[in-house]
C-alpha cells in the first residue's frame, strides 16, 4: 500500500449563521484508498465535501492537496486541482450524448473535434472498465449507465481524486456490484476515493478505512477491518442504539384492497403498469421493491385515483375504485403518503404552515362556508409532540423544517386521518437512522391496529427487516411476490433487475 | 412565381433576425416575449440612426444597439433578479411599443435619405446569382437579406460544431450541469439574452429602414409573435429557421398575389396568425425528446436551490 496523502484537511471550522456544521475537523485520504465518510443527517458531510469542491470556503483550518496547501475557491479551481465530485443527482444534460456530456465546460480548440474525442474516450473506459457507449444519448441510458457517464467525466478531466455522494442510492443491488468492482480499479490506478454513505454494509464491503462524523466534529478514522457495523453506528448516533427493525407479529386479517390485472400507460403510450395483481391484507405491512421508475409512483397513484387506468380493477371492500376521484377514495379510508425526490412536491404545499396544510385534507369535512383553524391548531400541536417534531410552532411554513421533519408532518396527517389502508413511498427518503426508526415505529403502530400498509421503498435491507411480504417490480411488472422472512437480498435483486426464480413468482 | 419567392424572402427576412434573437435566448433557457418589443425599439432606433445621419452602417448599429439595450432591461430582471420571464418579457413588449410610438412621432410621413436605401439596393452575386430561380431569389437581393442567412448559419455552426454552443445548449438543458462542469452560467445568459435582442432589433430595421422605409407606428404589426411560434416551428434549429421565415413571409404577402381570387383580404390577413394556432398545435402533439425546447426554458437559475 502506498501511502502518499492525496488529501488532508486540518482543523476545519465552518459556520452558518449560528449552526457549527464543522467543527476543527480533520480528515486525510491517502492514493489508492477507498476512504468512506459515515454520519447521520446533519452531521457535516456535504459541508465538508463541498469545501473540497469549492462551493463553501472554510472559515479557518488548512486544505492540502497532494501535499501542497492550497485555497479552493470556484468549483473550476477544484477540477483543475484534480478533485472530481458525483453528485448523488446526476448533472447530465439528457438529449446530448454520453461524448458531449463528458467535454462539457473543457477549455480547448473552438471546435469540437469528434472522432479525437471518441479516441481518447475509448481508452479511459477501457482502463477503468467502465461500460459507456460514448454516442449514445443520456435519455436511452440506465441509471447505472449514467452513473458511468459521470465517472468518465470526472476522469476525463484527470482527476485523480473522486468523491461521491451516496452513489448506490439508486442502483440494484447488481449495479452496486459493478460500481464497487469500478471502484477498486480506479483505487488500484492511484486514485484517491472518498465515498459519502449511511449504508453501514456498503461500508464494510468497499472501504479501506471509514471516517465517523457526528454533529459537526470527527469522532475517528478506523481501519475497515478492525471494526464493525455495531461501532460504527454508535459513533455515528453518538450513543448505543438497537439497530435491528421490529416487526411484531400480527395476526393476518382479511383482505383490505385487491389489485385484478391492473394495466396503465404514460404519455408516450409506453406501459406504466403491466397486468399488475396482488392483494393487501389488514395488518400487514406489504413491501414494494424495485429500481427507481418501475412503477411504484404509478401504483400509488392509481390506488389515489390520481392516475388514469387502462384496464383492470382495483377492489376496496368489495367495491370497485377504479374511476373514483381522489375525495371518494380518501374518504373511503386510503391514504397515501408520497415523498418524492425533491421531499416537497408531493402532498404538502412548502410556503404554507402545519395547519394550512392540514386543512388541504381535512376542509371538506367541516360546515359552513369559512374554515375553522382552531380545532386543527390543536390537532397539530398533539402531533408536534407525539411524533417530536421540531419546529418553532404550528404557525411555521413548512419548508424551513429539516427534511425529516417534514416527512413526519406529511406521515402524521395520513395517519391522523385514521386510514384502513396506507399507501407510504419512500418515507424515509433521506432520514438519517434515528428518524427512520421513528417512522417505522409509527408503522408498525398502525399496523397493529390492524391497518393495511403499502410500504414503497428504496433500501432493500429495510424492506426485508420491516415488512411481511415485499412484491418485486421490474418496469412496471410484478416479478415476484415474496415473503419478508424466506427471502434474501438478491433473490429480491435478480427479480428486481426482472428475473422471475422458480417457485416464486405466486401471489401468496 | 420567381418575383413571388423574391417577394417571400424579403418579406421573411424581417421574421428570420427575430428567429434567430429569440431563438439564441431561449437556448440559453430564457423565454423572451419581448421580441415585438424589441423589434420596435431597434425598428426606431435603426429609423432614426439612417435619417439623421443619412449612414446605412449606423443605421444598423443604432437598430442592433438600441435591441441590444432592450434586452439588457430582460435580462438584468430575470437573470440577476430573478424576475418571472413572462411577465418581464411582456412588459418589455408594451415598453418596447410605448417607446418607438413616442420617438416615432417625430419621423411619422419622413422617408429615409436615398444615401441609405441606395447601400440596400439589390446586389447580384457572381455566378450564384445566374442560377435560374434560386439564383434570383437568394442570390440577387440586399445585403440585408444576405445577412439573415449567412448569420442562421454561423449560428448553427456555433451551437453544433463549437465548444460555446455545447456550452450554451447545456446551459438552456440543465445549468446546475453546466454549471458544475466550471461553465459561468450568468455570463452566458447575458451575452446570448443581448445578442439575440440586437438580431431583433436588426429585424426590426429592416422593416423600417430598407423594406418600407418610411416611418409608420406599429411597423412591425406582430411580427415579434410569429417569431416566437416560428422558433417552436423550427425545432430550434437555425438552418430551419430560415426555410421557416421565408415560409412565413410567403404566407404575409400571399394576399396581393391571390386578389384576383376573390377571396376576403381579411382572410389572407389572418392567414400567418392562423397558421401560428396550427403549428402551436401541432408541434405541442407531437411529442419528441430532439425536438422539445430547451428543458431549462422560463426556469431561473439559483445554484444553491433546495
Amino acid at each position: 500500500m502506498n501511502n502518499q496523502v492525496f488529501v488532508r484537511m486540518e482543523d476545519i471550522c465552518k459556520t452558518f449563521g449560528t449552526v457549527k456544521a464543522n467543527d476543527h475537523i480533520n480528515f486525510e485520504v491517502n492514493k489508492g484508498e477507498i476512504h468512506a465518510l459515515l454520519g447521520e443527517n446533519g452531521a457535516g458531510k456535504s459541508t465538508l465535501m463541498n469545501m473540497l469542491s469549492g462551493i463553501y470556503k472554510p472559515d479557518s483550518g488548512s486544505i492540502y492537496i497532494h501535499n501542497q496547501e492550497t485555497k479552493i475557491g470556484s468549483p473550476k479551481e477544484s477540477i483543475e486541482k484534480g478533485i472530481g465530485m458525483i453528485h448523488q443527482h446526476y448533472k447530465l444534460v439528457e438529449v446530448q450524448t454520453a461524448k458531449d456530456n463528458v467535454i462539457l465546460g473543457q477549455t480547448g480548440s473552438i471546435f469540437l473535434r469528434p472522432k479525437k474525442l471518441s479516441e481518447k474516450l475509448t481508452k479511459i473506459v477501457a482502463q477503468f472498465g467502465l461500460s459507456v457507449e460514448p454516442d449514445k444519448k443520456i435519455y436511452d441510458m440506465s441509471i447505472g449507465e449514467k452513473q458511468s457517464v459521470e465517472i468518465l467525466k470526472v476522469l476525463y478531466r484527470g482527476a485523480d481524486i473522486l468523491i461521491m455522494d451516496e452513489p448506490t442510492a439508486v442502483l440494484t443491488p447488481q449495479e452496486t456490484k459493478k460500481l464497487f468492482k469500478i471502484m477498486r480499479n480506479m483505487a488500484s490506478e492511484g486514485c484517491a476515493i472518498i465515498i459519502i454513505t449511511h449504508k453501514l454494509h456498503e461500508v464494510m464491503e468497499i472501504s479501506d478505512r471509514v471516517t465517523v462524523l457526528h454533529k459537526g466534529a470527527t469522532v475517528g478514522t478506523l481501519s475497515t477491518k478492525d471494526t464493525s457495523p455495531r461501532e460504527l453506528t454508535d459513533l455515528m448516533v453518538g450513543k448505543s442504539v438497537n439497530l435491528s427493525i421490529n416487526r411484531p407479529e400480527v395476526e393476518r386479517g382479511e383482505v383490505l384492497l385487491s389489485l385484478h390485472h391492473l394495466n396503465a400507460i404514460d404519455n408516450n403510450n409506453v406501459k406504466v403498469l403491466k397486468d399488475m395483481s396482488f392483494k393487501l391484507y389488514k395488518g400487514e405491512i406489504l413491501g414494494v421493491a424495485g429500481v427507481a421508475g418501475s412503477g411504484q409512483k404509478e401504483l400509488c397513484e392509481t390506488i389515489a385515483g390520481l392516475y388514469p387506468v387502462t384496464s383492470g380493477d382495483i377492489i376496496y371492500s368489495g367495491e370497485n375504485i377504479v374511476g373514483k376521484s381522489p375525495r371518494e377514495i380518501i374518504k373511503k379510508g386510503i391514504a397515501m403518503s408520497f415523498v418524492p425526490e425533491d421531499r416537497l412536491g408531493m402532498g404538502l404545499v412548502a410556503s404554507m404552515d402545519m395547519i394550512d396544510n392540514y386543512l388541504l385534507k381535512e376542509h371538506h369535512n367541516q360546515k359552513g362556508f369559512m374554515i375553522k383553524r382552531g380545532p386543527i391548531e390543536k390537532v397539530c400541536e398533539r402531533m408536534v409532540e407525539q411524533l417530536e417534531i421540531k419546529t418553532p410552532s404550528v404557525h411555521h411554513p413548512v419548508k424551513q423544517l429539516s427534511g425529516g421533519n417534514i416527512q413526519k408532518v406529511l406521515i402524521g396527517r395520513e395517519i391522523d386521518s385514521n386510514p384502513q389502508v396506507l399507501v407510504t413511498a419512500y418515507v424515509v427518503r433521506g432520514l438519517d437512522i434515528g428518524a427512520s426508526h421513528t417512522i417505522y415505529d409509527l408503522l408498525n403502530e398502525e399496523k397493529k391496529k390492524g391497518v393495511g400498509i403499502l410500504f414503497i421503498g428504496e433500501d432493500l435491507d429495510v424492506l426485508l427487516e420491516l415488512c411481511d411480504r415485499i412484491v418485486v417490480l421490474c418496469q412496471g411488472e410484478i416479478t415476484g411476490v415474496v415473503r419478508a422472512k424466506d427471502t434474501t437480498k438478491e433473490e429480491v435483486g435478480y427479480m428486481m433487475a426482472g428475473e422471475r426464480i422458480e417457485g416464486q413468482v405466486v401471489a401468496l | 412565381m420567381t418575383t413571388f419567392l423574391v417577394a417571400m424572402v424579403i418579406a421573411g427576412t424581417p421574421l428570420l433576425f427575430a428567429t434567430l434573437g429569440e431563438l439564441l435566448t431561449e437556448k440559453s433557457g430564457n423565454l423572451n416575449l419581448g421580441v415585438e418589443g424589441m423589434m420596435l425599439i431597434g425598428a426606431v432606433a435603426g429609423f432614426g440612426a439612417g435619417y439623421t445621419t443619412g449612414n446605412p452602417l449606423l443605421a444598423i448599429m443604432g437598430a442592433a444597439l438600441a435591441g441590444g439595450l432592450a434586452a439588457l432591461i430582460y435580462a438584468f430582471l430575470t437573470v440577476t433578479l430573478r424576475a418571472n420571464q413572462v411577465v418581464s418579457g411582456l412588459a418589455l413588449t408594451i415598453f418596447g411599443a410605448g417607446v418607438s410610438s413616442f420617438v416615432g412621432t417625430n419621423f411619422i410621413g419622413k422617408k429615409m435619405p436615398v444615401e441609405v436605401i441606395s447601400a440596400f439596393v439589390k446586389i447580384k452575386i457572381p455566378l450564384l446569382g445566374d442560377i435560374p430561380v434560386i439564383g434570383d431569389v437568394l442570390f440577387n437581393q440586399d445585403y440585408f437579406v444576405y445577412m439573415g442567412y449567412m448569420i442562421a448559419i454561423v449560428i448553427g455552426i456555433y451551437l453544433y460544431n463549437t465548444r460555446f454552443g455545447l456550452s450554451l445548449r447545456a446551459i438552456g438543458e440543465n445549468p446546475s450541469a453546466a454549471d458544475s462542469s466550471g461553465i459561468n452560467v450568468t455570463v452566458y445568459k447575458y451575452v446570448h439574452i443581448i445578442v439575440g435582442g440586437a438580431l431583433c432589433g436588426m429585424g426590426g430595421a429592416y422593416l423600417a429602414v430598407v423594406a418600407v422605409p418610411q416611418w409608420q407606428d406599429n411597423i412591425t404589426a406582430g411580427r415579434g409573435w410569429i417569431a416566437i411560434a416560428l422558433v417552436i416551428f423550427v425545432k430550434w434549429n437555425p438552418y430551419l429557421a430560415i426555410f421557416g421565415s421565408y415560409l412565413f413571409g410567403g404566407l404575409s404577402i400571399i394576399g396581393f398575389r391571390l386578389q384576383h381570387l376573390n377571396i376576403s383580404p381579411q382572410f389572407f390577413d389572418a392567414l400567418p396568425y392562423l397558421v401560428t394556432i396550427v403549428v402551436l398545435v401541432i408541434s405541442s402533439i407531437r411529442k419528441s425528446k430532439e425536438d422539445s425546447p430547451p428543458k431549462g426554458l422560463g426556469e431561473p437559475y439559483f445554484r444553491e436551490e433546495r
